[in-house]
């Protein structure tokens, strides 16, 4: 029997798997029913305990093509039932063998629907994961959790590039990129220059590109400071594309302001209205903040927004070629409609280059 | 986009009769469509022949006809009601089909009536095979090789070139109709020419098969300004090679990556862009085992079974969406109704598992060919949800009614290993449970993956069940069960029934152990979004060891059990009756809850009810729902044979049935008790007795001398019921039934071939009203479902009429019926006997409603609730009859169902029915015809055959003779022609079945044969030539008919000249004054 307690003191039963180590960390839950694989390896839950909502999990075990990055970043792994016998041509272990792997806590058997219920009604919880009976000081250690320095985990470190066939190089700022952001835009024709997270400005803009693309990444943005600050000279030079982090660290830049929601947005299935198309779109999400449509910067308008809650999910510059959207067009895993914006994105690039402007803004 | 504003006047186009393949989801599509337009405004006309439906409700639509599904007849409601739009893709295909007859015939132009939702081009590029491949291949989505065929010899050029096995698949039908797969010429050239015959514009889709490959369904939905999304997605067990209707289904899908999930998912979405589909569509696709590669299958552009399926899997209410797309509005714009708070452009996410098990027929059919292929054989379904595979499977399994609580099924424990392997290799109805007894003999999962293809995960998960099935087994007794093993069990869905089998003790004790252990089920709710959103759907499934969602409201509560999956003898029509319950109660100020497993209808539309329940109809899945609720009462006598089997145990829970007294319930079931009511009453009724085994049988029957009819008691539709004419009929008859353990005894009764008379009455007690008498065309012998049934009487003497309104009030009196009770009696040689009460409702009370404008259900109701009958305001006795006759023919799904006899018995058959509605009776019977697709023959469309049984041979000839004159060409078999030209009918002989075979096929396929009339000799012997006569003109088309009866009420129409366009369309409103 293993326990995971919550800061509140609330706890939920279960049955270790995986690495079988105690493990603290935030709580989300996520409601994608497919893509388990791609949750796990996705940088962006740094530092968290993840709740899956779909109750069967592990059912085609783990294969060498689904990695959205080289290692587990979450701590831990909530699921209702493990499966042991995966199925699936590509299968190449359990789940069970690579949590193990990976060093990261999985806890199964859980009743992930009442956890789940109890996280939308009381928020994002901080908890901890132990074997047996939680003790007093389990509580507190939950109770004490905190991590600032996720994206310096989670960034590569040190520049690097991936060829393309095309005649475009994009600067990628890697704050913990997902694979899906590279073969988005490697799959496009990019040349993609990869930068760690706190390289200067003036380095990336050195080192040559015709646009810049912010990636996703974990924890509170501002947290970044030095990032801000670089973005803020990216946006004055190059057309910028920004991607959940990247969407938010852009607001930042720009003056706007990111406030943390109750539970984020953690799933394959939310709508997004793009105000412009007036069309919809079922989009995958992964976030704990979001840009405050209140305090939006100068020269920001809402280009789309979640039709389940009303938040802001997208955001153009009017006064330069920038935009930026909190959900994710890479998908991977989750629903690819709304991957025209990496040609929106090029198409933006391209005319900017056309025109031969050096400066963005 | 806002509603059209266009829109004020709607014509719905039902699907008309139950059939194999178009069951009672169109009910459920329908209703749902009605009530969205009347929500918006609209006015509604509806017409659907089908009388046992809830949306042909005066209260469901503004216009109601029961008309036949016909363009000729549908221009005729067109003319009269003047409606602006046509809504059509909520009616199956058969409201598809006539969508495109209407626009092809310029009718729709003709009257300015517009299609809503989906266009007629899109329809057309969907439907028609190669317009839809080429289309596919231009968005470079993948078909499989395949070739459009028009005759027989080209399939077979297209095999020789790419390789047997072959589909084929005939364009424009309904459930696969026709279709089947090839493995050699032989069989190509049958199916293929069969194929054809069924296909509206005789045409096969010939493709290469892909049998083996995974099945994976997408259920699309698309508004008018190109959002799409995907509701619901979902995985075959059974893989590429069996109809979807037959197939185990799992929501959402299980083995599927997420880069093969999102593949398909975009594919579809495509798709349907690319058709520009507007409302739900599903697309199906055979996806490689290993690799990327796929194909897609089908597509079907409007509302279907997997969308009722999907829509209760999800909480996502596909049909509702449809009609709000259909008048105007996006998806953005229409509220998901579940949560409350978010929108219908959300996908749904689900946190558990959800299987759909099929419903076949072949308890009743045992001599049918229980192969499963490309041809549906299901009449129903059911669905189940559990928070993991093994409990929905277990749940599944108790829901089918099949005598069966966990995956053992004893014939198949008997076999040897051999025959168990040999069995691995037949895909038929009872393959899932021989991987099971493969499994529980340590068969490998990888070698029966070998044999089935079924998925390596799906095996595991049998597995589980039979590894826990095993462990029980292996305890010495109910002591060695701990907490932990036992809430294991539970997890997995494991019934107390089958735990307490394993280990040797009584159910009861079980129950009592669970609850000292504390191993309690909990109800998890279905809210669309895996518990992101606060939800207020009232829609709940049982689990274990999780958190219970579900709490009775505190008000005063009854729980209506519901009928379980549409099977022969107990249909949708006990739906209509459950949900009229449900509002009835509702109506009186009851909290209403509602136990049922049929995704198809409108009862477990999680807004009809309070509360639903999605679970099994067992005494243990009840009580666990009786516990949570703590209803005043119990209603069982809606939900037909299933409900009515639970009194007992809803009795013996200490919670009150609502209505008739389960005493009573005994007397009219239990023969004994029976006998001694009527005795004491003076009613006559055949003699009978009860036995047990075949020598007791036999020895009744000759004391009650020949024929006698035989039938197990506590059973519906007649399951089991034969006459025998003799001691060899009645040992076979009684070796069939004793295959399961008979609980209750078997009747044996004299057999009267006198006519049938049925009624419903509404009991208070003590008052009595009869809304109606209805009469039977065919003799007893042929089953009450079977039979045609006329309203009001025709040839029944007022002296007759007078005692039927008497015995059935001195009969529901001495039941203490409250509430409904329905009456079946025989007229022989003028005496009336009883041959059976049911005190419950039944097959005719949605029919009656409809024509007598009598709530029935709702005056049963009432009295249950112990008002007085006098007081409803109908009066007592006999209600006066309508001035409209109405005629409910049956309707039967021969072609669907191989090696099944198809003359009928004292067994029913059918699956569905049609009303006719005239202001004669020779209108109605017309009518009813139309509406069974059998079309009133006309000499120039060909002659009629006769082959009728030595018994019948002297009322042919003044059918042979009526018909001749009417300029029919008449041929007749060997002997019957014989007796034909020696009476002066002049009769061309053709040979039988048997004698030569090929002749008479080549005699069929010409055309010239437009009718067969063909009553059988006794038995029911495959091999025998009038066996083979109705099967070979069930494949052939042609109109056979078995009965010298119906026969003869066919002559009178064919005598009034006209066709169903020539009698005036009638409203419901046109007969309620």
């Amino acid at each position: 029997m293993a326990t995971l307690i919550l800061e509140d003191g609330s706890r939920y039963e279960g049955t270790l798997f995986g690495h079988k180590a105690p493990v603290t960390g935030e709580v989300v839950f996520t409601t994608g029913m497919t893509g388990y694989q791609e949750t796990l390896t996705d940088p962006s839950y740094c530092g968290q305990i993840v709740c899956m909502t779909y109750p069967l999990i592990g059912n085609v075990g783990i294969n060498d093509l689904d990695n959205e990055s080289a290692r587990v970043r979450m701590r831990g792994f909530i699921v209702s039932e493990l499966c042991d016998v995966p199925s699936n041509w590509q299968t190449r272990k359990t789940l069970d063998q690579y949590l193990d792997e990976q060093g990261v806590t999985g806890l199964c058997g859980v009743d992930t629907r009442a956890l789940t219920k109890h996280v939308r009604v009381f928020g994002t919880l901080r908890g901890r994961i132990v074997e047996g009976e939680p003790t007093p000081e389990d509580l507190a250690l939950a109770r004490r959790f905190e991590m600032h320095d996720q994206v310096k985990q989670c960034t590569c470190e040190a520049p690097y590039e991936v060829k393309g066939d095309g005649e475009l190089t994009i600067a990628v700022m890697d704050f913990g990129l997902k694979q899906g952001i590279l073969r988005s835009l490697n799959r496009r024709g990019c040349t993609l220059r990869v930068y760690p997270a706190d390289t200067p400005a003036k380095a990336v803009l050195d080192g040559g590109c015709d646009g810049v693309m912010l990636t996703n990444g974990p924890g509170d943005p501002q947290d970044n400071p030095q990032a801000i600050a670089a973005i803020r000279e990216l946006m004055d030079a190059k057309p910028v594309f920004g991607i959940c982090l990247g969407h938010q660290l852009m607001a930042l830049a720009m003056g706007g302001r990111t406030v943390k929601m109750k539970y984020g947005h953690h799933g394959a299935n939310h709508p997004v209205k793009d105000l412009a198309r007036g069309t919809c779109a079922v989009t995958p999400q992964n976030h704990n903040y979001m840009v405050d449509p209140e305090h939006l910067p100068a020269g920001a308008v809402v280009s789309h927004v979640n039709w389940n809650d009303q938040t802001v999910e997208g955001v153009r510059y009017t006064d330069r070629n920038a935009f930026s959207v909190q959900f994710h067009p890479e998908a991977c895993g989750g629903p690819r409609e709304t991957s025209y914006l990496f040609d929106d994105f090029l198409n933006m690039v391209r005319a900017a280059k056309q025109t031969g402007g050096e400066r963005n803004a | 986009m806002p509603k059209k504003e266009s829109i004020k006047k709607v014509l719905v186009i039902g699907s008309g009769p139950i059939v194999i393949g178009q069951a009672a989801e169109f009910d459920y599509a329908g209703t749902q469509a009605c009530r969205v337009l009347k929500e918006e405004g609209v006015e509604v006309v509806l017409v659907n022949s089908n009388p046992a439906t809830i949306m042909t409700d005066t209260d469901i639509a503004d216009k109601v006809y029961l008309e036949p599904l016909t363009a000729a007849s549908l221009e005729k409601v067109i003319a009269r009601e003047r409606p602006d739009s046509l809504l059509a893709s909520l009616g199956g295909q058969t409201g598809l089909n006539l969508a495109m007859e209407l626009d092809e015939k310029g009718i729709l132009a003709k009257y300015g009536v517009e299609l809503l939702g989906t266009k007629i081009d899109s329809i057309r590029r969907a439907e028609d095979r190669e317009d839809f491949k080429n289309m596919m291949l231009s968005i470079g989505e993948p078909c499989i090789d395949s070739v459009i065929v028009h005759d027989v010899q080209s399939s077979v050029d297209f095999a020789n070139q790419y390789g047997y096995p072959v589909i084929v698949r005939p364009a424009y039908t309904l459930g696969g109709t026709g279709g089947g797969i090839a493995e050699n010429e032989k069989q190509l050239r049958e199916i293929c020419a069969d194929g054809l015959r069924s296909s509206r514009v005789h045409e096969n889709l010939i493709e290469r098969s892909v049998a083996g490959w995974k099945e994976i369904e997408y259920e699309v939905i698309r508004d008018g300004a190109g959002n799409c999304i995907t509701v619901c997605n979902m995985e075959n067990f059974d893989p590429v090679g069996v109809h979807t209707g037959d197939s185990i289904v799992v929501a959402p899908s299980q083995t599927l990556r997420d880069p093969e999930h999102q593949m398909l998912r975009s594919a579809s979405l495509n798709i349907i862009s690319a058709l520009g589909i507007e409302g739900g569509c599903n697309v199906q696709y055979a996806l490689s085992p290993d690799s990327m590669q796929y194909y897609v299958i089908e597509v079907n552009p409007r509302v279907s079974r997997s969308s009722a399926l999907a829509s209760k899997a999800t909480g996502y209410p596909i049909a509702k969406v449809t009609t709000r797309i259909a008048l105007g509005y996006t998806l953005d714009e229409i509220i998901n109704g579940v949560t409350g708070e978010t929108y219908a452009c959300a996908e749904p996410t689900l946190d558990y598992v959800v299987l759909k098990f099929p419903r076949w027929p072949f308890d009743k059919f045992v001599y049918a060919d229980k192969h499963i292929g490309t041809k549906m054989k299901a009449t129903g379904e059911i669905m189940s949800i559990g928070t993991n595979f093994e409990s929905a499977m277990l749940k599944a399994v108790r829901s089918l009614e099949m005598g069966m609580d966990s995956l053992v099924v004893p014939s198949l424990e008997a076999l040897d290993d051999a025959e168990i392997e040999r069995r691995l290799h037949e895909i038929n109805t009872e393959r899932s449970f021989v991987v099971a007894e493969a499994l529980r003999r340590g068969v490998s999962m990888e070698h029966i993956h070998d044999i089935t293809k079924i998925d390596i995960w799906f095996l595991k998960k049998v597995q589980n069940i039979v590894r826990m099935e095993q462990a029980i087994r292996a305890l010495s007794g109910r002591e060695e069960l701990t907490h932990d093993l036992l809430l294991a069990a539970k997890k997995m869905g494991m019934a107390d029934k089958a735990i307490a089998r394993f280990t040797g003790c009584a159910e009861e004790d079980i129950r009592a152990l669970r609850k000292e252990m504390n191993v309690l089920p909990a109800f998890r709710m279905v809210d669309t979004c895996g518990g992101e959103f606060e939800a207020i759907s009232p829609y709940f499934y049982s689990a274990y060891g999780v958190a219970s969602e579900a709490k009775n409201s505190g008000r005063k509560t009854v729980v209506v059990l519901g009928s379980g999956p549409i099977r022969i003898g107990q249909g949708i029509e006990f739906d209509y009756c459950s949900v009229h319950c449900v509002w009835a109660l509702k109506r009186a100020g009851f909290d209403t809850v509602i136990i049922n497993n049929n995704p198809e209808t409108v009862s477990t539309d999680f807004d009809t009810s309070d509360r639903l329940y999605f679970e099994p109809l067992t005494p243990e899945d009840v009580w666990n729902v009786l516990e949570i609720e703590q209803p005043v009462g119990v209603v069982c006598q809606f939900g037909g044979q299933t409900a009515i089997k639970l009194a007992k145990a809803v009795r013996q829970a200490g919670y009150s049935i609502l209505g008739t007294d389960l005493y009573d319930i005994d007397a009219a079931e239990d023969r004994e008790l029976f006998n001694e009511l009527l005795t004491k009453l003076g009613i006559p009724q055949p003699k009978g007795t009860t036995v047990f085994t075949a020598d007791e049988a036999a020895k009744a029957a000759a004391e009650l001398g020949y024929p006698v009819l035989v039938r197990p008691s506590y059973v519906l539709g007649g399951q089991g019921m034969e006459i025998a004419y003799d001691e060899k009929h009645i040992r076979e008859y009684m070796s069939i039934i004793n295959m399961n353990v008979q609980e209750h005894p078997i009747l044996v009764d004299k057999y009267l071939l006198g006519r049938e008379i049925e009624v419903d009455a509404i009991c208070d007690g003590q008052d009595v009203l009869i809304p109606g008498i209805m009469e039977h065309v065919e003799r007893a012998g042929i089953h009450s479902g079977d039979s045609i049934s006329v309203y009001p009487p025709q040839h029944l003497a007022p002296r007759i009429q007078r005692m039927v309104t008497d015995y059935t009030i001195n009969i529901a009196r001495s039941l203490h019926v409250h509430g409904l009770v329905n009456i079946q009696f025989i007229e022989y040689a003028g005496d009336l006997y009883i041959i059976e009460v049911n005190p419950r409702s039944s097959r005719t009370v949605p029919y009656i409603s409809k024509v007598t404008g009598i709530p029935i259900v709702e005056l049963g109701v009432r009295a249950s609730l112990g008002e007085k009958v006098p007081a409803m305001g109908f009066g007592t006795g006999l209600y006066p009859p309508a001035p409209t006759v109405a005629v409910k023919m049956p309707v039967f799904s021969f072609e669907k169902l191989p090696e099944v006899e198809v003359s009928l018995g004292p067994e029913m058959k059918s699956t569905g029915e049609a009303l006719g509605l005239g202001e004669t009776a020779e209108e109605a019977y017309l009518k009813g015809f139309a509406s069974t697709k059998m079309a009133i023959p006309h000499p120039e469309e060909g002659g009629v055959l006769f082959s009728i049984a030595d018994h019948d041979k002297r009322e042919a000839l003044e059918l042979a003779e009526t018909f001749a004159a009417l300029g029919f060409e008449i041929y007749a078999t060997t002997g019957t022609a014989h007796m034909l030209n020696h009476n002066y009918v002049g009769a061309q002989s053709v040979p039988r079945p048997g004698e030569d075979t090929d002749a008479l096929a080549r005699l069929f396929d010409s055309g010239k044969i437009r009718l067969i009339i063909t009553t059988p000799t006794h038995g029911r012997d495959p091999q025998r030539a009038g066996f083979r006569l109705r099967r070979m003109a069930v494949e052939y088309g042609i109109a056979c008919i078995t009965s010298i009866d119906t026969a003869k009420l066919l002559m009178k129409c064919v005598k009034l000249g006209k066709q169903e366009a020539d009698v005036l369309p009638l409203g419901l409103h046109d007969l309620i004054l």
